[in-house]
């Protein structure tokens, strides 16, 4: 496997403007689906932007299949790049049909030939009869297919998905997420999306980049992002958890108030150093046989379980996922025990978010 | 009514019309057209990232707006020719005849109003269709000319032809240069047989009934035109 996108360094400020993009890098693989997610504001969407030539980038360099396509002051223009551009608000032809909207970029085929693709396409997107409507005549979740067939039609050398599917109701979201992902698995087509959504970044992307203040500060896999976090900042973004004191002993423990945890291996800790240590709702079980106990300060109902948020003696808030048979009232003190496959710990005081970074800078 | 003759338009309507009307016509279709060209590029330019093309237009356009018309047309119908003789190189004034003057300065002049009705047109496509242009590998200009103008033209069709109306009744000013539009041929046989009042409300009704007709028919038009977004 090679790499179809390579971005280093990248740094871009809009004109007398901040910094928007500080030192991006990243690798995405040929036949990969990478996902950029961020609160609004990050940089992500900027990202996308300097790649597809929509922007000028100041610093660092863009490779696409192994060219170098972007350093500053040089820059192959965009209409050369042959990176596809999906919206959020879909950015279809109004007046043309769907037809002419996906057979828009085919300008170099003949009649004949673009019509091909075009019905390839409207099939891939399961709208083989709706060629001759118009994009009003379609539902949203229909027109942002007809928006990736369009970006798809060239044969684009990586796509570029910008908060796709965020104007769509949840439930569509979900659908045509794994639709899109399906369908780009299927023509091994590279993408590089960008949300502020965790889960339809996990649910559509094979690595995804955690973006602060311009800056990516995780990219990796999912799995990674959710179990072993490399900053606070992507600790408390990805997933629900809380972060509680504890202390490195000796015996290379670290001493909680719920009991002595097992190391953290990649933390690179000193004996003695106070830390904090990374709690998710799933890490934390529901024993009544356990001599643990905590009070149930609030509870969210979810279907198939309870979120309870629990308040341990010192006062210390901590969030447990219980299956929902196991309905408590608030104020009972239920049994817990911890269930930790690994350890993420963040010592105390010492990493700031990037944030903070960034204005002591 | 008894002094009124307004036999005086039966004997000459066929002149207002043959000579007069084809004349007023004749301009306001050579200027629409050269107008909206004109103020199509105009617009684009004033659009434009580049700063000497946007501050040009911006000037023109400002410049234009702030004269009155009669100005330009008497200014252009007598500097035209010597505008002609010094870019041509030519020791004496080139002949551009009444016509061609009156066709150049209403272009020029309206080129203005209709740019202002473009820029608008172009500013209201969302930036994200010219984005998805160039991904698609269309550049500047095959973005405007598939996209942007298409649609800008056609969502401002209703706009552009009110302006086009306002041209029809301002091409009226020629008369000062004592050309034979359709008022200025009813002039001429107002003040030959002496009946102003009949030639001058004759004139005024038919340029009503021109107006204010095309003004209902752009009426039928916008609703039929819309680009359903």
């Amino acid at each position: 496997m090679s790499a179809i996108l390579t971005i280093e360094h990248l740094r871009f400020a809009y004109r007398g403007g901040p910094l928007v993009c500080d030192d991006v890098s990243l690798s995405l693989e040929d036949g990969e689906i990478g996902c950029l997610l961020g609160p609004s504001g990050c940089g992500k969407t900027t990202v996308l932007r300097c790649i597809s030539g929509l922007e000028q980038i100041q610093a660092g360099r863009i490779a696409l299949n192994g060219t170098w396509i972007a350093e500053p002051g040089q820059s192959l223009p965009a209409e050369q790049r042959r990176v596809g551009l999906v919206f959020q608000d879909y950015a279809l032809f109004p007046h043309l049909t769907i037809a002419d909207n996906i057979g828009f970029g085919l300008r170099d085929l003949d009649r004949t030939a673009r019509a091909v693709r075009v019905g390839e396409l409207l099939d891939v997107i399961q709208l083989a009869r709706m060629g001759d409507r118009y994009p009003h005549e379609l539902s949203g979740g229909q027109k942002q297919r007809v928006a990736l067939a369009r970006a798809l039609a060239p044969r684009p050398r990586l796509l570029l998905l910008d908060e796709p599917f965020s104007n769509l109701d949840v439930e569509m979201r979900e659908k045509l997420g794994q639709e899109v992902r399906a369908i780009l698995k299927g023509l091994n087509t590279s993408a590089l999306m960008v949300t502020h959504d965790q889960h339809e970044a996990f649910a559509i992307a094979d690595k995804v980049g955690v973006m602060q203040a311009g800056r990516i500060e995780q990219w990796d896999t999912a799995y990674n992002l959710y179990h072993r976090p490399v900053s606070r900042f992507v600790a408390n973004f990805v997933g629900q958890g809380v972060l509680i004191d504890g202390r490195v002993d000796a015996e290379d423990k670290i001493a909680t108030e719920l009991g002595p945890l097992p190391h953290c291996a990649h933390c690179d800790l000193t004996p003695g150093q106070a830390v904090q240590v990374l709690l998710r709702p799933d890490d934390i079980l529901h024993d009544d046989a356990s001599d643990l106990a905590a009070e149930v300060a609030h509870k969210a109902f979810r279907g198939a379980d309870i979120l309870y948020t629990l308040k341990l003696a010192s006062g210390t808030r901590v969030l447990s996922l219980v299956p929902s048979h196991h309905n408590h009232a608030l104020g009972e003190k239920i049994g817990i025990r911890l269930e930790i496959d690994h350890v993420v710990a963040f010592p105390t005081g010492q990493e700031m978010s990037s944030a903070a970074r960034m204005e002591s800078a | 009514m008894g002094d009124f003759d307004f036999g005086v338009i039966e004997r000459s309507w066929v002149y207002l019309f043959k000579e007069g009307m084809t004349f007023s016509l004749t301009l306001t279709a050579l200027a629409m057209t050269g107008g909206i060209i004109f103020g199509t590029l105009l617009a684009m330019m004033r659009l434009s990232s580049i700063k000497p093309l946007s501050m040009f237009a911006a000037g023109y356009v400002n410049l234009m707006r702030s004269i009155p018309l009669l100005l330009v047309i008497f200014w252009f119908y007598f500097l035209v020719p010597y505008i002609g003789a010094w870019i041509i190189g030519s020791p004496t004034p080139i002949k551009v005849g009444a016509f061609w003057s009156c066709v150049i300065t209403f272009t020029m002049f309206e080129a203005a109003y209709y740019s202002e009705i473009m820029r608008a047109g172009i500013q209201a496509i969302p930036r994200g269709q010219v984005w998805a242009g160039y991904a698609l590998g269309l550049n500047y200009w095959q973005t405007m000319g598939t996209i942007v103008l298409p649609q800008a033209f056609r969502n401002m069709l209703p706009i552009l032809l009110t302006q086009t109306i306002i041209l029809f009744q301002d091409t009226s000013l020629v008369y000062v240069l004592s050309i034979t539009d359709f008022l200025g041929a009813a002039a001429k046989v107002a003040q030959r047989d002496g009946r102003l009042v009949e030639m001058y409300t004759f004139a005024a009704i038919v340029y009503f009934i021109i107006c204010f007709g095309l003004s209902l028919l752009v009426k039928r038009l916008q609703a039929r035109i819309a680009i359903i977004r």
